[in-house]
């Protein structure tokens, strides 16, 4: 898989999403750290005391980078450092504050969960699922046998005629990631979906993100499992408090990374 | 945490990948040279509109999903979709008919259907502009997720609330029925009707998604715009009939016989409720179709542009 890699970015580099000093700031209200009472919300408003009720939340301070096609990028960091916002800001879901993001076609994040709903049978989210991710209804028929085998649910039972708040959690993300990745994709973000499932689930959907990868032109991946991106990416972006703190070949960021969070 | 050294950071930034002529190009001549687009940039307006137009089947596959899941819960399931708009017409008939014996001069078989016509007519806009207004604010997960044109989710939603209203319209039948009105040809003039108010309430419920998902306090304050709006409407007496009796101003019984909520309620109720008792109690206001139509194309049209103009910012928290 590596060399292969290789061999495709030496040919010629095609830069497929370019980050360009992208700021991105979240407001979050009622976030203050005052007294939670009416009485003193209402005095912060009489006296028009700055950003009453909002609080500012700059999460990712000035990143670039270039991303070539072929490539398999993994995001490492600590918890809160930024990796999922960045991501969301590529896929244009989270519009950036200062800076810009150029992307190559429609990038999507492989995330349905959103869109489904508990009360409804797995049959109905696979379809209300792939519609929401712009498949045709011929699309997701054509695919909904292969999506239903791949998530393993009917495998003890007939469980995809059950509404999904019967459903383990770990059925449930299985479910999900399946309708995510049943679409092909020219940017394909993926947040931490490798780790839900069971161990073979976990093989398995491992073999389908090298085969999206294959068609897709660019991969990230978000994760917190090292060896999921030492099996998976050739590049790898550090950040850290919403700052890239390293840029370069996995095994020498990882280590890099792994030093760091050992001490 | 502390950071990594200066010389690591350099040394990593520049990528082990051979150098190229695309080496320290600005980024904006660089995306330019690869034909590569701003993520997340608003489409012009006719993209847009076809855009979402392409997310139809997704647009009507949510409403029926989330008025499905209303009531999945529940043991009589979608039985509930009937019982609840019929519980809520027989509360009336108890109160205003068998209890307070109040008929306005129309006598009860006619009041009762004018007043549930009013209510079910009225609760359509009222409800979609609730839903309307949580609709970004109340998916921002779905918004930070995946990428469709934001529209769908007020269209959805106001979709959502036609279909609930055509389980109502059956009640309303039944009620008509039983009250002796015989189905006439101008029973067909209701789906005009609610095509026109369908379009209204999805213009309103788009506006006020894009006014709720910047100030989410909106959603607290409108139950009470709409109550006032309410009883402006005429949803429970005749609105002309009730102002001339206060004496108003003339002004006044046409600003108000002009609001969109009373063109729609008794353009309905004077294609629905025909027996001779009714006529002189449904007092179309002048241009009544003018009005509808006009108010239609003003939120349809406009509160789509409106919506339009801020694509690019839903999902901001």
């Amino acid at each position: 898989m590596a060399e292969q890699n290789i061999i495709d970015t030496t040919s010629e580099r095609i830069p497929t999403v370019i980050a360009d000093d992208v700021h991105i700031v979240y407001r979050v209200y009622g976030g203050n750290t005052g007294r939670g009472s009416a009485t003193a919300a209402l005095n912060r408003i009489v006296r028009r005391k700055p950003g009453a009720g909002v609080r500012e939340v700059h999460a990712v301070k000035g990143v670039s980078f270039t991303a070539y096609r072929g490539q398999a990028i993994g995001l490492i960091g600590s918890n809160g450092s930024g990796k999922s916002t960045l991501l969301k800001a590529i896929a244009g879901l989270l519009p950036a504050e200062r800076g810009k993001v150029y992307t190559d076609g429609q990038p999507s994040l492989l995330g349905v969960n959103a869109a489904l709903m508990n009360d409804l049978t797995g049959e109905k989210n696979v379809m209300l699922g792939g519609l929401a991710m712009g498949m045709s209804r011929e699309q997701i028929r054509e695919r909904y046998q292969s999506i239903v085998d791949f998530s393993g649910i009917n495998e003890k039972g007939d469980f995809i005629t059950l509404p999904m708040r019967t459903y383990s959690s770990g059925m449930a993300a299985r479910l999900r990631f399946s309708i995510a990745a049943a679409k092909d994709h020219d940017v394909l973000m993926i947040d931490e979906a490798l780790a839900t499932g069971d161990r073979a689930f976990q093989k398995r959907s491992e073999a389908r993100i090298r085969e999206l990868r294959k068609e897709a032109g660019t991969v990230f991946l978000v994760s917190h499992n090292n060896k999921s991106i030492r099996d998976t990416c050739d590049r790898v972006l550090w950040l850290e408090r919403g700052e890239l703190l390293m840029d370069g070949p996995t095994d020498e960021v990882v280590r890099a990374y792994e030093k760091e969070t050992a001490r | 945490m502390s950071t990594v050294s200066e010389t690591t950071h350099d040394s990593a930034v520049a990528m082990s990948a051979p150098p190229s002529a695309d080496d320290g190009m600005p980024a904006a001549d660089l995306a330019r040279k690869y034909g590569l687009a701003v993520s997340g940039a608003r489409p012009s307006l006719p993209e847009y509109a076809r855009q979402l137009w392409a997310r139809r089947h997704f647009i009507v596959a949510f409403s029926r999903a989330k008025l499905t899941a209303q009531y999945s819960q529940a043991k009589l399931g979608q039985v509930w979709q009937v019982a609840t708009p019929l519980l809520n017409a027989s509360v009336y008939y108890l109160i205003f008919g068998v209890l307070m014996q109040q008929s306005k001069g129309m006598g009860i078989g006619t009041y009762i259907p004018f007043l549930v016509t009013g209510v079910f007519v009225f609760t359509f806009t009222q409800s979609s502009a609730m839903a309307g207004v949580r609709s970004i604010s109340g998916n921002l997960g779905l918004v930070r997720a995946l990428h469709f044109p934001r529209a769908a989710l007020p269209v959805s939603f106001a979709l959502q609330q036609l279909q609930q209203l055509l389980y109502s319209m059956l009640v309303l039948f039944i009620f008509l029925l039983g009250f002796g009105h015989t189905p006439q040809p101008s029973w067909l003039l209701i789906v005009p009707v609610l095509t026109l108010q369908f379009v209204f309430n999805t213009g309103l419920a788009m506006i006020l998604a894009r006014l709720g998902s910047k100030t989410p306090d909106l959603a607290q304050l409108l139950p009470f715009i709409m109550r006032t709006w309410m009883y402006s409407s005429g949803v429970m007496y005749n609105l002309v009939e009730a102002l001339k009796k206060a004496h108003s101003p003339h002004w006044l019984t046409t600003m108000l016989s002009a609001n969109p909520a009373a063109v729609y309620i008794d353009l309905m109720r004077s294609a629905l409720i025909t027996s001779h008792k009714a006529t002189k109690h449904i007092i179309l206001p002048p241009h009544v179709w003018a009005l509808a139509v006009g108010w239609a194309l003003l939120l349809g049209i406009g509160g789509f542009v409106y919506f339009w103009k801020a694509e690019e910012q839903y999902g901001r928290g």
